[in-house]
């Protein structure tokens, strides 16, 4: 019997020596003359178990993690081949309490199957949410969407089937569906692992977006500095193409990105990938109306989309089940920076800040107490700990000055220093700013200068205050998220930190 | 990884390749970089041309975007992820101890990038195109010392 083991192909375990692994295994098993078949899968989104190789025993999958390419002969005179025991053995990986816990439905085939097999992800319940789109029609897929309660998952909670009944609404004789993968924010990575662990359910999730408002053309915008996500889905359209899946009736191409973060702002990706500067647009006109090349246009997260084909397979109501208030259905939430446990955690909304940091996570990677939890991304709040019992849920959030973005959680030790965290956030803006709006554009640069002069005592008390009007300025002022966000980490850092802005007196005597 | 050295028909050719594509100019762009590493100014009016674009639009968009650079790159290039999730774990120690080790190597630039999307196994980092995480000083001193 040919042994089948999987060694993950993401970006994330090729980072840390998987392809070594691979060959190291294929080296092994070519001098022992074993005949095995190695498959390059997504990563099941546990990171510190990367290299996590896996060998189909009748058992099911049994797992060994972390593994590197120079411990793999000694792995294999164990019995790797047939699941035997070792110290870095960690049974079926769907047994982990980290995979266990989590409800998994869009990223339910990711890590599991062969990204670039077809035929596996049709065996893995895949295109039956295609198969019931076509049998529902326009009108029956936008009240399923509707249904479902589905809301962006991008950051900004747009309901995706208002957005999508607009455009269908709209009259045009081109319209269009831009996927946008251009995922930008520090601490996630669920778009980059989805397209690269399922890049068809992303492809089912265009197509149905396509049938629903009557596109015939998808264009997905990925970073450029995601060239293994870029890989797989090109890999992947290809495939689809030559088995019926796109072609007249609607067909998908990649374009890649430059190295611009304002370009996950959905207007600047628009105006890129017609192949100007991407700067953001006024609104309105709103993308769904007046978009892409002047036309009517979805612009939908990987997220939205990847979660779409569960929906119409398994019915609105199966979706909205989950979660609480207005956050519907699962959110794929990332645990990322200094935290023991990361990597990618499916879960109904609903789940607490301190159950995924401390309970999931496991706390900090460097054992130190944790300070701080950046949520969102670049343009997220810092949370402290004593905000820990916060729900994930777009409106709870809201009400404690954060937001969840596309998800990303950052853990942060007591080594942070906020003052240096709030300027960061600052710098950053001014290096991304597009330019067009002046708060953002001057704002940002003026703020890091404050935020220095802070850091290095120059009347705090009187520049603090001129930070929080700079904040306000921008927060209002801002044409998109960049610099209207931007207030949201530095704000945050200043009021639950003061004691790192020099401030203890001063904040102490208003 | 070697780039050719520039030259104005081979140009022309790439953006003809590319340049009956809707919003052609970002592809034109990347498909140029990857043949020679960099888009210098020459490259400006042929591109223009083409695409029925002024010189001064095409200027605009490669001096926008972090990606395109219009000299050409020394042998390595290193980025270094400085965004927050490496931060977290001591990205920016690294980071400075790195620029200072490898002040005098010409060779070698070392840009910032802001993510990688492998945030929960920071330090990360690129190095000519294949990525490294998990990284500290040793780690990073081998991969840039394998290249030569």
């Amino acid at each position: 019997m040919v042994a089948r083991v999987y060694v993950p192909g993401d970006a994330a375990a090729v980072a840390v020596g998987a392809d070594e692994v691979a060959a190291a295994l294929a080296a092994v098993a070519a001098r022992l003359s074993t005949p095995i078949e190695i498959i390059r899968n997504g990563s099941r989104g546990m990171f510190w178990l990367e290299t996590l190789v896996e060998v189909e025993t009748p058992q099911g999958r049994i797992g060994y993690g972390p593994i590197e390419a120079p411990e793999v002969p000694d792995l294999v005179a164990a019995g790797l081949f047939d699941g035997a025991p070792h110290a870095k053995r960690v049974g079926r990986p769907d047994e982990i309490p980290f995979l266990a816990r989590q409800t998994r439905l869009t990223f339910a085939r990711c890590g599991v199957i062969d990204p670039g097999s077809l035929d596996d992800y049709r065996g893995h319940g895949g295109l039956k949410g295609l198969e019931r789109a076509r049998d529902l029609g326009m009108i029956g897929i936008l009240d399923e969407v509707t249904a479902s309660g589905l809301r962006g998952r991008g950051g900004a909670g747009f309901p995706t089937g208002i957005k999508w009944r607009t455009v269908a609404e709209a009259v045009a004789d081109r319209k269009f569906v831009v996927c946008n993968a251009d995922e930008g924010d520090s601490g996630t990575f669920a778009d980059r692992m989805i397209m690269e662990g399922d890049p068809f359910v992303l492809i089912e999730g265009m197509i149905i977006a396509g049938l629903a408002v009557e596109a015939s053309y998808g264009y997905v915008y990925i970073r450029s500095e995601y060239p293994h996500a870029i890989a797989a889905l090109e890999r992947a359209i290809v495939t689809a193409r030559e088995a019926g899946l796109l072609g007249a009736a609607f067909d998908l191409e990649v374009r890649a990105g430059a190295g611009a973060y304002v370009c996950g702002e959905e207007t600047a990706l628009l105006d890129s990938l017609e192949g100007k500067r991407g700067v953001v647009r006024v609104k309105p006109p709103l993308p769904a109306h007046k978009g892409l090349f002047g036309k009517p246009t979805v612009v939908n997260n990987v997220l939205s989309l990847a979660a779409i084909p569960f929906i119409l397979a398994e019915g609105a109501a199966a979706y909205r089940t989950f979660g609480m208030g207005r956050s519907r259905g699962t959110m794929p939430i990332q645990l990322a920076g200094n935290i023991r446990r990361g990597g990618l955690y499916e879960t109904a909304f609903g789940v607490t800040l301190g159950e995924l940091v401390e309970d999931i996570g496991g706390g900090t990677w460097s054992g130190r107490p944790v300070r701080a939890v950046q949520v969102g991304g670049p343009l997220g709040a810092y949370f402290p700990p004593s905000l820990f019992d916060t729900p994930f849920d777009y409106e709870a959030f809201a009400a404690r000055d954060g937001l969840i973005g596309h998800g990303g959680v950052v853990v942060f030790d007591d080594s942070v220093d906020m003052a240096r965290q709030a300027r960061f956030a600052m710098q950053f803006c001014a290096v991304e700013s597009c330019g067009k709006c002046t708060p953002c554009r001057l704002g940002a640069v003026r703020g890091t200068e404050v935020i220095d002069k802070i850091i290095t005592g120059q009347d705090v008390a009187a520049n603090l205050s001129l930070v929080e009007d700079l904040c306000h300025t921008m927060k209002l002022g801002s044409l998109c998220a960049l610099g209207g966000f931007t207030p949201y980490p530095v704000m945050s850092a200043i009021t639950h930190f003061p004691e790192d802005f020099g401030a203890r007196r001063t904040m102490a005597a208003e | 990884m070697p780039f050719a050295h520039w030259n104005a028909d081979r140009a022309a050719a790439i953006v003809a390749a590319q340049a009956n594509r809707e919003g052609a100019l970002l592809p034109v762009l990347h498909a140029l970089d990857h043949a020679f590493g960099h888009v210098p100014d020459a490259a400006v009016p042929i591109i223009a041309q083409a695409l029925n674009l002024s010189r001064a639009e095409v200027h605009g968009v490669i001096s926008f975007y972090h990606d395109f650079k219009t000299t050409p790159p020394p042998p390595h290039v290193l980025k270094l992820c400085r965004a927050e999730a490496c931060q977290a774990r001591g990205g920016e120690a690294m980071a400075a101890r790195t620029l200072a080790r490898l002040a005098d190597r010409a060779d070698i630039a070392i840009e910032a990038v802001y993510c990688l999307g492998l945030c929960a196994s920071g330090p990360a980092a690129m190095f000519d195109g294949r990525l490294a995480a998990r990284l500290d000083d040793d780690r990073l001193t081998a991969i840039v010392e394998a290249a030569g």
